[in-house]
């Protein structure tokens, strides 16, 4: 009804006005949205082009590695997660011994973030595309060697965020402010003028979800180790995984 | 000048379609009435199959096959169409781990895209990475406000492009979002980011005034809007702050706007808006209808979304 209306004024338009003006003259702008749904055609020249780069990958991703009694997610807790601590700690166990007997040296924590959790482990068989889906990025884990100061900075942050960045080895107590009430490394204080070795990942440690107490450091260890392998060969290890969430970061009511 | 007058409507999407078929028949019919379709899509993110019938939330939806027969299906109709992609087409998928957008590259130019902008995450794998699947692409990219000078991209990424088709003169530019904190600098390298405003006041005139083009399109991945952080540029603050674009396709956000929105640009003009989700869920469909009589004019832009 009232599309036809404004046609007529355009319609009236059209023959009163006349312009020398040979310009192409935009009338009618229509715009809307086509869901994408098993409602379509396949186009099968283009699914056939597919199948063999398809194949080749489910071939490789649904080996199955290891078993989960339960699902596991980054949300299931409020500061710490049973998906996160599993991932923090696989970390820690994969990376520590790499980085031991390259520098003789131990990895005192692990800090990574929830946001490039991806994914949950469902309850049921571990293929090597749940690593996948829990981690798509392609982030290599380094070591970053930081004294008190920053370190205070990095709990400081996870304190503000109120977010349940996956950690391992660290453990924070807040308050009901979000004040950090204690604070240990390993179920120590942290010491003033003690190097602590920090595993993280190469797009934290540049200041990725504005991680900005990795700069400056006291020296940077590459391990050349992707995060999504350290879950793989967790995996492969392991025939049943376990995790819950604990007490490595909480909060007293 | 063309002084228009925007009449906008709102007439709910499903029955524009069966209105569209029949009202704007008459339209289509006229010998002096050219149909440009612009079909986009955005933050498709690797997402080459449909998603299984187990999936929780997108249950046998998206699957760039059926998306290439819907396209199909369209420049049947309208061989005057032009497929647009707004960034973000690698990473979330095993085929960008296994391949590093070779295959999503080479799928695209089968559904033969024109252009496409560039999204933070194909940085993924690095300036070099991005440029080493370049040869897989037969489309373009434009980026008005990567300077990419100092890359490997040199030269090989346009601020923007032209289209002519059928006489009507389509241009086409891009925007980035703002690298820093985002994208790891060892993959954006020596990448320089510009103010999207400045640039688009710059590209918009060359465009509009230069080339004379009848459509401006800016293919963004700004995202849709942050109402939580007021002073971070948007798409929504891209087209009030800004003239002569009359189409803005976004990205970035996963924004599933249910239909485009319109906006007041800085001379109260009205500029479209829109952005289909990700993961291809979705095809975004804008139809210009112009008309080419020579002897006569409109005074009227009448939107329908």
């Amino acid at each position: 009804m009232t599309f036809k209306y404004y046609f007529l004024i355009i319609a009236a338009v059209f023959s009163i006005s006349s312009c020398k003006d040979s310009q192409p003259h935009l009338t009618q702008i229509k715009g809307y949205r086509i869901a994408i749904t098993d409602s379509l055609k396949t186009d099968f020249e283009i699914d056939d082009f597919i199948t063999p780069f398809r194949e080749h990958i489910n071939d490789d991703l649904n080996e199955v590695l290891a078993y989960a009694p339960e699902t596991y997610s980054k949300d299931d807790g409020q500061l710490n997660s049973s998906l996160g601590n599993f991932m923090a700690d696989a970390v820690y166990n994969r990376a520590n011994p790499i980085f031991k007997s390259r520098t003789g040296n131990n990895i005192d924590m692990v800090i990574l973030n929830h946001g490039s959790i991806r994914g949950v482990i469902s309850k049921g068989d571990i293929t090597k595309r749940t690593a996948y889906n829990v981690m798509p990025f392609e982030n290599s884990l380094v070591v970053v060697a930081l004294k008190k100061q920053q370190l205070d900075k990095l709990v400081t942050y996870l304190a503000k965020l109120k977010k349940a960045h996956p950690i391992s080895k660290l453990k924070i107590l807040i308050d009901d402010n979000y004040e950090v009430v204690k604070v240990t490394i390993n179920n120590n204080k942290i010491l003033a003028d003690k190097i602590y070795y920090v595993c993280t990942n190469d797009f934290l440690y540049n200041g990725g979800d504005d991680m900005t107490f990795f700069q400056p450091n006291n020296g940077l260890y590459v391990l050349n180790y992707k995060v999504r392998n350290a879950l793989i060969d967790t995996f492969t290890d392991q025939d049943t995984i376990n995790s819950m969430v604990d007490d490595r970061f909480i909060q007293i009511k | 000048m063309n002084r228009r007058k925007f009449i906008q409507q709102s007439i709910a999407t499903s029955t524009l379609i069966s209105l569209g078929g029949l009202g704007f028949q008459s339209f289509n019919s006229k010998p002096n009435t050219t149909h440009i379709t612009i079909l986009h899509t955005n933050d498709v993110h690797s997402h080459i199959d449909p998603f299984g019938p187990e999936d929780s939330r997108n249950a046998n939806k998206g699957g760039i096959a059926r998306r290439a027969s819907l396209i199909e299906f369209i420049r049947q109709e309208n061989p005057n169409t032009i497929l647009l992609d707004a960034g973000d087409i690698f990473q979330g998928t095993p085929y960008f781990n296994y391949y590093g957008g070779e295959l999503e590259f080479k799928l695209m130019s089968k559904l033969k895209y024109d252009l496409a902008t560039i999204g933070n995450h194909d940085f993924d794998n690095g300036i070099d990475g991005l440029y080493a699947q370049l040869p897989n692409a037969d489309f373009e990219f434009v980026s008005a406000n990567y300077d990419f000078r100092n890359t490997l991209l040199d030269s090989h990424v346009k601020p923007y492009k032209i289209l002519n088709k059928s006489g009507i003169k389509i241009g086409i530019f891009g925007l980035g979002i703002k690298l820093k904190g985002l994208v790891d600098p060892v993959n954006f390298k020596e990448t320089q980011y510009l103010d999207p405003v400045e640039i688009a006041q710059d590209i918009t005139r060359i465009l509009k005034q230069e080339h004379k083009c009848n459509i401006v399109i800016c293919l963004s991945h700004l995202g849709y809007a942050y109402n939580n952080e007021p002073n971070k540029i948007s798409d929504t603050k891209l087209a009030t702050q800004t003239k002569d674009i009359d189409l803005i396709i976004g990205g970035h956000t996963h924004t599933f706007l249910p239909k485009p929105t319109i906006h007041k640009n800085i001379e109260n003009r009205d500029v479209i808006i829109n952005q289909v989700g990700c993961y291809g869920l979705y095809l975004g469909r804008i139809d210009f209808y112009f008309d080419t009589n020579k002897t006569k004019s409109t005074e009227g832009i009448s939107i329908t979304v």
